[in-house]
């Protein structure tokens, strides 16, 4: 089962992570973004993480809803609503039981998933965070470090892909070939469930 | 109409200075429009570019006379951050609206009908019927 411990694990291997890869992400952002996304999203996780050791909720919805409203006050660019809506949902979802199986968080995660692309409008195939969301969750039914690998895939998968949604929807075409930092991203907070579970 | 309550409303940019000039513009071609409560929040909290939940839902209190705000939104992530506070019931006043109309020309039209007692609706629909104006 997997405890409000779990959760805090997973916000703080996140943001581990997106520290260690901002500037690989904003590197992706420079083509065909505005090049502020790791340094956004960086802003944003350091805030979550203070957020959480000075609170330390009990419940791993409290954790998650917590976490995303942090994201959305802090990040400044469309990532923050989009992540902070990402995770309050599935906070939300997850209601406020002290512990949770992976099926539950899978159910949770795909109404996150969900309100995201609600969201932004974004579908599957758009070069966007869905892309690496939706396999990841998908395969979260398997085992986390499954999730981790099939949201890498998905994330990698963006870059024959043509942007339709967000700034880089703007070149059109000359966005072919670049992978997706959005998508990206989100690799890597699947990555960081792995990491949680030790996986 | 001095009694009257208005509508109020929230200009959101990306730039601090976008917002302010926006909104001084509006209320300058709107003439007559002094009364009608405007905000703008442009920018993030530290001055740079982009859009900040805080400062959108400090303007939107700030207009507030309990008869309807309406936000008007540039681009991506701003339409993003209010939808996103719409979505979470209690950050906005009630009766906020998020209205879909070119930012520039909208405000205007928006100022202009508020400034005559128009409902939220009214103010609304006036911002998104500027869409239809053509230039040339």
């Amino acid at each position: 089962m997997l405890d409000a411990d779990f959760f805090r694990r997973w916000m703080t291997a996140t943001a581990a992570s997106v520290d260690r890869e901002a500037e690989r992400l904003t590197a992706l952002d420079s083509p065909i973004g505005d090049a502020d996304h790791g340094s956004n999203l960086q802003r944003g996780f350091t805030a979550v993480t203070a957020a959480l050791e000075k609170e330390a909720p009990d419940t791993p919805g409290a954790v998650l809803i917590l976490a995303g409203r942090q994201l959305i006050s802090t990040v400044g660019g469309a990532s923050g609503p989009l992540y902070g809506t990402l995770l309050r949902r599935t906070g939300k979802a997850l209601g406020d039981a002290a512990e949770v199986d992976r099926a539950q968080l899978a159910d949770a995660l795909r109404a996150g998933v969900d309100a995201v692309m609600t969201l932004g409008g974004a579908a599957p195939g758009d070069k966007t965070m869905i892309d690496a969301l939706v396999p990841g969750v998908d395969a979260l039914g398997d085992s986390f470090g499954a999730a981790r690998d099939a949201a890498e895939q998905g994330a990698l998968a963006t870059i024959p892909l043509q942007a339709r949604k967000g700034r880089a929807s703007y070149l059109g075409e000359r966005s072919i070939g670049h992978q997706d930092p959005g998508a990206t991203s989100s690799a890597l907070l699947v990555a960081g469930l792995a990491e949680a579970a030790g996986e | 109409m001095s009694d009257e309550k208005l509508v109020g409303i929230v200009l959101v940019s990306h730039s601090a200075q976008v917002a302010v000039s926006v909104a001084e513009l509006a209320k300058g071609l709107a003439g007559g429009a002094a009364a009608v409560p405007v905000a703008p929040a442009g920018g993030t909290e530290g001055g740079e570019l982009g859009t900040s939940a805080e400062l959108i839902a400090a303007a939107a209190a700030s207009v507030d006379r309990g008869v309807g705000v309406a936000v008007l939104t540039d681009l991506g992530s701003a339409v993003l951050t209010v939808k996103a506070l719409l979505a979470e019931g209690d950050e906005l006043p009630a009766q906020t609206r998020l209205v879909d109309c070119p930012f520039l020309e909208g405000a205007v039209a928006a100022v202009v009908t508020a400034a005559t007692g128009a409902d939220l609706d009214g103010v609304a629909a006036a911002a998104s019927e500027a869409y239809s104006y053509r230039k040339v």
